[in-house]
């Protein structure tokens, strides 16, 4: 059992010496925790105990009987009603779930738990079940040694591989340790005594245990806010950055959008970064070696000549893949690169500010050295290029949530100039060069100007449309797991509903849940008359309002030319409109909203 | 039956049709939902009662998973159009829609003689519903527990009689829709109404789906065989004198349920004219009062036939309409499949029946098929008719317009002199990727199919012959497979049970051949079969009764006891 689980009320311990435990714990690392475990532990054995002790799960949550189903047509659902129905009438706490609504990071809080399972097609699991039946495969599957589990399988003996998810279930729970208490069924399709009978015989099994712990647990479980994760500073940085693994990343616009935006996903494990809904995850990356191949031959420059990039030495070519800016482009390079090669049309940019950022606007550094070949030495060259800096993104997850790892959404820079494809540096790479598996350099950094807020009942108004969703995603990550009473309500925009609803299921997900009161949404393309987030809050002027007044936090993150202003404009009206001030007292209301810590934003 | 359902356990689907409020439910505020394309709960059943199925792209259904995106839900619409019978200027509206608003782009004619449009985005469906109402035509009760969209033979030869029979059918299609106000409230912003109660049909509809035909002899195209409730034309000197009236066909079954069948009809005799609305209300009410309501699998007329009994049921239903059958009238059929081309009616009228392979009315890019209609409805002057066969018929045209008709649709692949026999006879459901009940592939698979079926004809020294030939995704019926001389019935992914044994006429269910087996398996057995019939058949026998004759499948005379035995 975790020690964030441990309280008062469903432990033998009281309130005081659970905070005395808590405090300690703190304090120790976990060689020292490993230590006083075992001392603790030996410690009472040597005592003779009838009750029980800290060593049987005593948390209420872990002492019902979880029935997951994945259902085609439904009868797997109905066996998974009538398993519940019957444990019920046993007395026995149970929690009925479709697959498809559950969370796979949940089953690690599991101890009793029934697989209801169907299988189509030629052994194909159910769509409900897929993304359970592909998890428990996968390095991110936790380790089940305490679950005791019984799975029932629904199918059609003519096929093939008849029941055949049922025994990957089985198998692939049992692999991660799960024990199996009741055999398992692999039911045809006149399939009702038999199921009638296993499910009696399934519940006899599991009985004992669940009665014991139901009967130890007691009370309602009440929750401690232990190891919540703190903005303690890691010891990796800007200049020291950890090789974390990447672990996804994963489309999440449609096969016919416009835009090609990422989900990702990279692992923090070894590491002792953490992060705080609200903060950016730096990313460094490499760049296209197909250009830094080209730019070394414009240049004339052997692809081993080794240069010095600080106080660094290394081949040319690895400087210009690792170390060295060569996407995104500054007048700084133009002016050297000019000086160097002595190009007369880019030295009388020099002198012409306006004319300068005309010609870096459409233009990547590559486009500068292409467009004006020259024959260079290779330290030159590296001179006149600056670092190459980590790119920062706001950070989608919670850790409260997802642990060691840490999710981004990116949108993918894209464009056509001078005849070829330019990508972004950092979403190009991550997008289309590095693979699944590999290695990114990253660090986190915090943002307290992005914040929920502390007290958990306060409303909360996000507006994120586009890849704007993302630190709203670590929003309602973080607001879930902490049970937040607060409301939430959500505003999002993309060109089209059917293509870019970023993270669409999830919000579904939400709002069944009941986490989101309220999801607006605005999908620019979808008609003739082109509809924005801030029209979504206008039309909602008087909600909008009144939640602001009951003291609602107002959070932006997105755009910050265009949106974020016609927000705030919006917002502006809002209050004008529904208090009849003046604009000069409506910017007063918004500035008080600011320096109450209410009105943040997260633009770029 | 009250008494005794005290004990029984109601389906899930009466539950949401009793409380439905007369088919409202909440669809009008689904509709509104913008955070999913699809409907929910209840309202994601009762679209079906008001014409439409919600589907979705399954082709990527995986792939959205992954994108963390719902399925690409959108919905089909499937039209009412009594008789198949729809007018140039519907046609044209039809034409607009498809092109403009659907996914797919296109016209689907079905086996049950109207269109579908597939692939209608939520924001895109009351536009849809008003358009349609603006040129005349709804969508009540193509789906769902109620009496569908009633068939009509499509005959343009005996215009008379047609013109009668198909007067019937709009009748029957009226007389028995559902009398709710919902489908103009929700769809067509109508005046909103209390709903008390339905006559005919009853406050929780019928148990289950219910399809009527109205059928002149001899051509047998709608299937009555498939049909819960038939109207057999009987005409005296070629004006309609009443109907022979055959109940309780049906080809619905569940892979590996034995207690699910298909079926055919029953003949409980010949009426008058004057009592064919009783008849087909009290037909339908003694089906809503003593069908199953517990299990669905079970619910459909033919098997309350074969739990009752027929005399029964049929005694029944003279209790209430106060009349006798009389002994049935002498008919008989002889063919199902569609004259392609052209036919002279006797008012002196021409009449062009469109071959349209799977009923996809699409511009395809060497046969613009879409264009074709379209340019055909501008200038025609009669009707159009779809017939139960996926076909398109061009009715009434002068002689005066035939060739430039004929030249369009010559000009847009509708006529293609190189469509061979097979390809006429062989019909497929609509199946993946927007079908949800879809095992395996039908409509995309078809046309390889009977290329492969040529092959073998042609190898066997008969290029000219063919078997009526019916590809289905999934045991519902759709296709009408169960009425085939060769069926394929999808499993699984490229896999399929083969069912042989039907007849030309359609009056014979086929029986289990080869069970879950893949492409190589069945053509393999086609060769051996199409060989043996080439070199041993008699004079003018079909593949069908071949191979009962052969004992290759045993003959399904009483489905209940045969078809499993």
């Amino acid at each position: 059992m975790l020690l964030g689980q441990l309280n008062a009320a469903a432990s033998p311990l009281s309130q005081d010496q659970v905070q005395k435990l808590q405090g300690l714990v703190a304090e120790l690392n976990p060689i020292q925790q490993a230590w006083v475990s075992g001392y603790l532990a030996a410690n009472a054995n040597s005592a003779a105990l009838g009750a029980p002790t800290a060593g049987v799960p005593a948390a209420g949550d872990a002492a019902a009987l979880t029935i997951l189903y994945g259902s085609q047509t439904g009868n797997a659902k109905g066996v998974a009603s009538k398993m519940k129905e019957q444990a019920e009438s046993r007395g026995l706490a149970v929690k009925l779930v479709s697959m498809s609504d559950y969370k796979p990071t949940a089953l690690k809080k599991e101890k009793f738990l029934t697989i209801v399972v169907s299988t189509y097609g030629e052994g194909e699991p159910p769509e409900d079940a897929e993304t359970l039946h592909e998890f428990l495969a996968t390095k991110k599957a936790p380790k089940l040694d305490d679950v005791k589990i019984a799975v029932i399988g629904l199918g059609d003996s003519s096929y093939e591989f008849f029941c055949q998810t049922a025994k990957d279930f089985e198998e692939r729970l049992n692999k991660l340790g799960a024990q199996t208490i009741y055999q398992r069924a692999d039911l045809d399709v006149d399939y009702e005594e038999e199921a009638a009978t296993w499910i009696a015989g399934a519940i006899d099994a599991f009985e004992p245990d669940l009665k014991a712990q139901q009967d130890a647990a007691g009370g309602q479980v009440v929750s401690m806010p232990f190891g919540a994760p703190t903005t303690a500073s890691s010891q990796y940085t800007k200049q020291n950055p950890f090789e974390a693994e990447l672990l996804t990343v994963q489309k999440i616009t449609g096969r016919d959008s416009t835009k090609d935006v990422r989900h990702v996903e990279i692992s923090l494990e070894g590491s002792d970064i953490t992060y705080t809904p609200g903060d950016s995850l730096g990313v460094y990356f490499l760049n296209d070696d197909v250009l830094v191949d080209e730019v070394l031959t414009l240049t004339q420059i052997d692809a081993a000549s080794i240069v010095k990039v600080g106080d660094e030495e290394l081949s040319v070519r690895d400087a210009l893949i690792e170390k060295l800016e060569l996407t995104q482009s500054y007048p700084g390079f133009v002016e050297k690169y000019a000086t160097a090669t002595g190009t007369p049309e880019l030295l009388k940019l020099v002198e012409d500010k306006t004319a300068m950022r005309a010609y870096i606007e459409p233009r990547q550094i590559f486009d500068v050295i292409r467009q004006n070949p020259a024959k260079l030495d290779a330290q030159t060259l590296v001179d006149c290029l600056r670092k190459l800096q980590a790119r920062l993104y706001s950070i989608a997850s919670s850790q409260s949530e997802v642990e060691d790892e840490v999710h981004l959404t990116l949108g993918l820079v894209q464009f056509d100039a001078f005849g070829s494809e330019h990508l972004g540096g950092c979403t190009g790479y991550l997008t289309r060069r590095a693979e699944e598996g590999c290695k990114v350099k990253v660090f986190s950094e915090h943002n307290d100007n992005f914040r929920l807020p502390t007290n958990d009942d306060t409303p909360v108004i996000m507006v994120g449309p586009g890849t704007g969703i993302a630190p709203f995603r670590a929003f309602l990550q973080e607001r879930d797991s902490r049970e937040a009473q607060g409301k939430n309500w959500l505003f999002f925009g993309n060109p089209h509903f059917t293509q870019d609803f970023l993270y669409q299921v999830e919000i579904q997900g939400y709002l069944k849940s009941g986490l989101l009161n309220k999801v607006d949404v605005a999908f620019s393309r979808d008609q003739a008359e082109k509809v924005y987030v801030q029209d979504k809050l206008r039309s909602n002027s008087k909600e909008v309002f009144e939640w602001l007044e009951a003291g609602a936090h107002f959070y932006i993150c997105g755009d910050a030319n265009r949106m974020a202003k016609d927000v705030h404009n919006t917002l502006l009206d809002i209050v004008k409109e529904n208090t009849g001030k003046s604009n000069e007292d409506a910017e007063q209301y918004l500035k008080d909203l600011r320096s109450a810590n209410r009105y943040q934003k997260d633009v770029y | 039956m009250s008494e005794q359902d005290k004990n029984v356990k109601l389906s899930d689907n009466e539950r949401l049709k009793g409380e439905s409020n007369f088919l409202r439910g909440t669809i009008a505020q689904g509709l509104k939902d913008d955070i999913t394309g699809g409907f929910t709960a209840d309202n994601f059943q009762l679209i079906r009662f008001h014409g439409m199925y919600q589907q979705d792209d399954r082709d990527i259904r995986s792939e959205r998973v992954k994108q963390k995106l719902e399925p690409l839900h959108n919905v089909m619409l499937r039209a009412r159009m009594p008789g198949g019978i729809i007018k140039p200027a519907q046609w044209l509206a039809v034409d607009d829609f498809a092109g403009d608003k659907t996914s797919y782009g296109s016209i689907r004619l079905t086996t049950r003689q109207t269109f579908q449009f597939h692939g209608v985005l939520k924001p895109n469906i009351k536009g849809m519903h008003q358009l349609l109402d603006s040129v005349g035509i709804d969508s009540i009760a193509t789906a769902g527990d109620v009496n569908r969209n009633v068939l009509c033979t499509t005959n343009p030869v005996e215009s008379e009689l047609h013109l009668e029979a198909y007067q019937w059918a709009v009748k029957i299609s009226e007389h028995l829709l559902p009398k709710t106000k919902a489908y103009a409230e929700i769809w067509l912003d109508g005046e909103k109404t209390e709903t008390t109660e339905e006559p005919i049909l009853g406050a929780t509809y019928l148990p289950r789906k219910f399809k009527t035909t109205v059928t002149i002899p001899p051509n047998n195209e709608v299937d009555v065989h498939a049909n819960d409730l038939n109207f057999v034309a009987i005409a005296d000197n070629g004006k309609l004198i009443g109907f022979n009236v055959l109940v309780g066909g049906g080809l619905a079954m569940t892979h590996g349920d034995t207690a699910t069948y298909p079926r055919k009809a029953d003949e409980f005799g010949f009426i008058p004219l004057e009592h064919t609305l009783s008849v087909a209300e009290h037909v339908l009410s003694v089906q809503r009062d003593w069908g199953n309501r517990e299990n669905r699998k079970n619910a459909k007329t033919k098997y309350t036939l074969d739990r009752v009994g027929t005399d029964t049921f049929k005694a029944e239903v003279e209790k209430r309409i106060g009349v006798k059958f009389e002994p049935i009238r002498p008919y008989k059929f002889t063919h199902r499949g569609d004259r392609i081309g052209w036919v002279d009616g006797i008012d002196g009228k021409s009449h062009l029946t469109l071959f349209i392979q799977n009923g996809r009315i699409l511009d395809y890019p060497d046969k613009p098929l879409k264009t074709g209609c379209r340019k055909i409805a501008e200038i025609h002057q009669g009707d159009m008719r779809m017939t139960a066969n996926q076909n398109l018929i061009i009715a009434g045209v002068p002689a005066d317009q035939k060739a430039v008709i004929e030249e369009i649709a010559r000009s847009h692949g509708l006529i293609d002199d190189k469509d061979s026999q097979q390809r006429k006879n062989s019909m497929a459901c609509v199946s993946l990727p927007t079908c949800p009940l879809a095992m395996a592939e039908a409509e995309r698979y078809l046309p390889s199919l009977i290329e492969k079926t040529e092959a073998l004809l042609a190898k066997h020294g008969i290029p000219d012959d063919s078997i009526i030939m019916r590809v289905v995704g999934c045991p519902n019926g759709c296709g009408r497979a169960m009425l085939a001389e060769a069926g394929l019935v999808g499993k699984g992914p490229g896999k399929y049970n083969v069912y042989l044994g039907g007849n030309v006429e359609g009056t014979r269910i086929p029986k289990l051949y080869l069970e879950n087996v893949g492409e190589d398996v069945y053509l393999e057995a086609f060769d051996k079969l199409i060989g043996q019939w080439a070199k041993e058949r008699n004079d003018g026998e079909c593949f069908g009764d071949f191979v009962i004759r052969k004992g290759i499948v045993a003959e399904v005379k009483v489905s209940v006891t045969d078809f499993y035995a």
